[in-house]
């Protein structure tokens, strides 16, 4: 089946198999390897992209109903080659990964919260990242990453800019 | 496609029928996908009900302000169905169709009385959500039926609250036991309804309308809320797997149906003082 799929701002056309989830799609047709197969059936969350902004399960979506939408996946959050959005940086910074499997889906989470609300209470970016499982951190660094992109996208954290 | 036999199923959000696919419970030759039929997607006033539309997203009713001002108790429950992320995709009428004995939406239209509606071929059809869920995954929909709205009734008067609770191993994650609650009190503070439904503990929503009846009428006292419960529930068979067992079931529900009926008992009262 045909099918036209805007990922990271870019259209591609293919023809993709009707069974194919968006996952595998994405991973072996686009060679965008940033979201990961976890458990395959919606519960971990490690194949998170957003849908017109929205974080949502590539796993439990098939490429062809994926049809028309805006994709993001991790690779089209870095500015440029080489460099790093404000909470990836924060990721690196606070240490907020151990084995990173769970990180591209993290992020992007984070990224959708942050989108819709710049100044997140701990307890917003809890419930934000509840849907993704993470086996290695505990989750502490994750949510302290998430808290200092926030501060910094929102300027807090800014020389002479102290509230 | 649909009539020509049972390997043909209709998919929106994907939310329930995809895992059960990866997990070979569901192996669909053919999949029609109704996600973007924008005709079954809405929320509107209908007689003396709010219909929704079957491919309504989850996300899209937890702020509904309609559902919010006219169907409170499902409002109160959205945030619970899965996460998020799950909710931007799932709709409503998917987690009724699938009728996962654990899920919140059901467990709602049981307990508020809504109908189900269906289009098999040129007919429609209507059915009570009482009558609609037969077990685990399991309804009275035909193979060539598609769920095309669900009403919930209105209740009249202002004095109306609602109640949720539910337990699991996380938040999020498939519940245990849930328990919802709606009562309708009148000026003098007097019960004149109320619903209660009990879910995830048995292989449909439960209504317990003993509870109903030992507690319309009077003014919602704890003891009797206490015991009216516990008496519904004594000779019920639930659930025991891996997670939680029937004896834990049966406590957790009563715990939880006590609770969701003293919240909304008190949302009742609030409203009354407002």
């Amino acid at each position: 089946m045909r099918v036209e799929l805007t990922v990271n701002g870019e259209t591609r056309v293919l023809e993709v198999e009707p069974r194919m989830s968006l996952l595998d799609c994405l991973r072996e047709r686009l060679l965008l390897t940033g979201a990961h197969a976890g458990c395959e059936h919606g519960v971990c969350g490690a194949c998170t992209v957003l849908i017109d902004g929205v974080p949502t399960r590539s796993c439990l979506m098939f490429a062809v109903q994926a049809d028309g939408y805006a994709i993001t996946t991790i690779e089209g959050l870095t500015p440029g080659p080489g460099e790093l959005s404000p909470i990836q940086d924060a990721f690196c910074e606070t240490h907020g990964m151990q084995c990173g499997y769970c990180t591209p889906a993290m992020i992007l989470t984070a990224h959708a919260l942050l989108a819709s609300n710049p100044t997140p209470t701990r307890a917003q970016i809890v419930d934000a990242i509840s849907a993704n499982i993470c086996r290695c951190t505990g989750y502490a660094q994750i949510v302290e990453a998430i808290a200092l992109a926030a501060e910094r996208m929102s300027g807090l954290n800014q020389p002479g800019r102290r509230p | 496609m649909l009539a020509a036999g049972d390997e043909t199923r209709i998919i929106a959000g994907g939310q329930t029928l995809v895992p059960l696919m990866a997990m070979r419970l569901a192996r669909p030759k053919r999949l029609i996908d109704i996600a973007r039929l924008s005709d079954l997607a809405f929320v509107r006033h209908e007689r003396d009900a709010i219909a929704i539309g079957a491919t309504t997203r989850q996300c899209l009713l937890e702020r509904d302000a309609l559902v919010r001002a006219d169907v409170p108790l499902l409002a109160k429950v959205m945030p619970f169905v899965g996460h998020a992320a799950i909710r931007a995709r799932g709709t409503i009428g998917g987690s009724l169709a699938n009728a996962d004995p654990a899920a919140e939406i059901p467990l709602v239209a049981v307990t508020l009385g809504a109908t189900m509606l269906y289009r098999e071929d040129a007919a429609n059809v209507e059915i009570a959500a009482a009558d609609f869920f037969l077990g685990p995954m399991m309804t009275t929909l035909p193979a060539a039926g598609c769920l095309t709205a669900v009403r919930f009734p209105l209740w009249g008067g202002a004095r109306i609250g609602v109640g949720f609770h539910e337990i699991g191993a996380r938040p999020g994650d498939f519940a245990f036991a849930a328990a919802a609650a709606q009562i309708a009190l009148n000026a003098d503070g007097v019960c004149q309804r109320l619903a209660l439904g009990i879910g995830a503990v048995a292989a449909r929503p439960l209504r317990p309308d003993t509870v109903a009846k030992a507690l319309e009428g009077t003014r919602v006292e704890a003891r009797v809320v206490q015991e009216a419960v516990r008496a519904a529930l004594a000779d019920i068979d639930l659930f025991s797997d891996l997670h939680a067992s029937a004896e834990y079931r049966r406590r957790a529900a009563e715990c939880l149906a006590v609770r969701a009926i003293t919240d909304a008992h008190q949302s009742a009262e609030a409203a009354r003082a407002s």
